[in-house]
């Protein structure tokens, strides 16, 4: 058993090990993509134009309401169709193939970003109106207001939602060995398939996203502890 | 000529929704002079000093800083706006506000509460602003808080915090909103002592308060406020001792 675990032509342990990388920057990734869209959603959800709060709410509403497994394949076979027509335009009629991780992490960004969006307006609002009119009555500027006071203390109060989100996105990365991302569930899919030990080896990989995170819990206490600096009892 | 007021209201009206807040409201404020405005909870006092400083848009009425009057007009909607918002963020700047729950920002440390807008509206460089911080956190009492959280100080330390961070802009005239409202009672007279201190200074002062041993010993000019309109004004010794409004007496007789 400890064989085919191994590091080496033997064992499955480097395609695990890479497997587990690849997972983490599909995580990472997607969490820089998906922060980027959901503090832009959140700010369009508190805009003073109702415009900007519709398309804002319903690209939520919409990402919400759908299987993650189905957003990964519309953007996957949707960009491919997409970048194919584009392409048709130029005459170029080869078959185009979209990168499978770029089109994982467009697709796991797009579901964080819509989760996310919600605790963020949530910790904007959080931060107590009287310190954004101290602010205001300084002479600051209205950007002024948002950059050095709201954006700063907005994150004491997103970061235990956006720790629940981040585990569930790690988890969620599995859903792209659907479109033949080597990472780690497909490698162990592999695996398990090659030395017929389906169990070994889903347990193995099972341990590794459990290590993951709880690595992540550990991670999220840090910055939690960073953001409520000077922040008596909550 | 006489030198304008330092603060000049004028028939200021204030209305949210249906509800008219303020009905007609005048005030002429020499500099150096401390107003302080009575009145019982729910009167206007708060909607009149945010007035001041444009944190309200007034719905009729004019304001005058030093002779230059805030630019207003009407939008479609036949509400006042701001004309030119560089001037609202230029006469804040030199009118400091002090406000009953301290509103120090909970991410900085004192001293960085203090140099934040010296550095970032005013301009200054850091070494200048650092170093008028520690004479202003000596002034109030505060020196040995510099690296501190705001919510690590006592209510009265705060509020002597919040008391440095708007003389850290070097205001033409503060603005008070209760400043000792929020505070136990032990803690009311270490802040109410700064008060003075600036009151003798010849600092232009706004105090919305319910001390009335601050408003008969410090100020220069009281107005009782009620529903929006001022029952009583004048100086100290002849509202406090010869009061001509039934309302102002019951006022100070319920022994706030
Ligand atoms: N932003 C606001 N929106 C609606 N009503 C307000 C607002 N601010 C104050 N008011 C109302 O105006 C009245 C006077 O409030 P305020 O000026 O705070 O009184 P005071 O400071 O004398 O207690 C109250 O009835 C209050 O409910
Ligand atoms: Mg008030």
């Amino acid at each position: 058993m400890f064989e085919i675990l191994s590091y080496g032509d033997l064992g499955f342990g480097d395609e695990l090990l890479a497997g587990t990388l690849l997972t983490l920057q599909l995580a990472l990734a997607s969490l820089l993509v998906g922060i980027v869209l959901g503090l832009i959603t959140a700010a369009a959800k508190l805009s003073r134009y109702r415009f900007y709060r519709v398309i804002a709410q319903l690209y939520t509403e919409v990402v919400r309401g759908i299987p993650e497994m189905l957003v990964v394949l519309v953007v996957f076979f949707g960009a491919s169709a997409l970048l194919q027509t584009v392409a048709g335009w130029f005459d170029y009629t080869d078959y185009i193939e979209v990168n499978a991780f770029v089109a994982g992490v467009f697709a796991l960004g797009l579901v964080f970003g819509a989760f996310s969006s919600e605790v963020f307006r949530g910790a904007f609002l959080a931060v107590p109106r009287g310190q954004l009119e101290a602010a205001t009555a300084c002479g600051m500027t209205p950007w002024q207001v948002f950059s050095r006071i709201r954006l700063p203390q907005m994150w004491r109060f997103a970061i235990p939602g956006l720790g629940n989100l981040w585990m569930v996105l790690i988890k969620d990365t599995s859903l792209i060995s659907i479109i033949a991302l080597d990472e780690l569930l497909r490698w162990s899919k592999v695996a398990a398939e090659t030395t017929k030990q389906p169990f070994t080896f889903y347990i193995a990989a099972a341990l590794i996203y459990l290590v993951l995170t709880m690595l992540s819990d550990w991670g999220r206490h840090y910055f939690e502890n960073r953001a409520n600096r000077g922040v008596v009892s909550g | 000529m006489t030198k304008p007021a330092a603060i000049s209201i004028n028939d200021l009206h204030k209305t949210f929704g249906d509800n008219e807040v303020l009905r007609g409201v005048s005030l002429n404020a020499q500099q150096g002079d401390v107003v302080s405005i009575l009145g019982s909870s729910g009167s206007g006092k708060s909607t009149m000093l945010r007035c001041i400083n444009m944190l309200e848009i007034p719905s009729a009425g004019s304001i005058s800083i030093y002779g230059e009057t805030l630019e207003l007009r009407h939008n479609r909607h036949g509400e006042l706006e701001p004309v030119d918002h560089k001037q609202i963020a230029r006469i804040r700047a030199s009118l400091s506000m002090v406000f009953q729950s301290f509103n120090l920002w909970s991410h900085m440390t004192i001293i960085e509460n203090i140099i934040e807008a010296p550095v970032h509206v005013l301009k200054k460089t850091k070494a200048e602003a650092i170093e008028q911080a520690r004479e202003l956190m000596q002034k109030v009492g505060i020196s040995d808080k510099a690296n501190a959280y705001p919510g690590e100080l006592s209510g009265g330390q705060q509020q002597r915090v919040a008391i440095a961070r708007a003389l850290a802009m070097e205001p033409q005239a503060m603005l008070f909103d209760e400043p000792t409202s929020a505070l136990d009672p032990e803690l009311v007279n270490e802040v109410l002592q700064v008060m003075r201190q600036l009151a003798e200074e010849g600092r232009t002062m706004i105090v919305v308060t319910h001390e009335m041993g601050f408003a008969r010993e410090v100020s220069d000019q009281v107005i009782f406020l009620h529903e929006g309109q001022i029952e009583e004004q004048g100086a100290p010794q002849q509202v406090f001792n010869q009061p001509k409004s039934e309302r102002f007496k019951q006022f100070l007789s319920s022994g706030l």
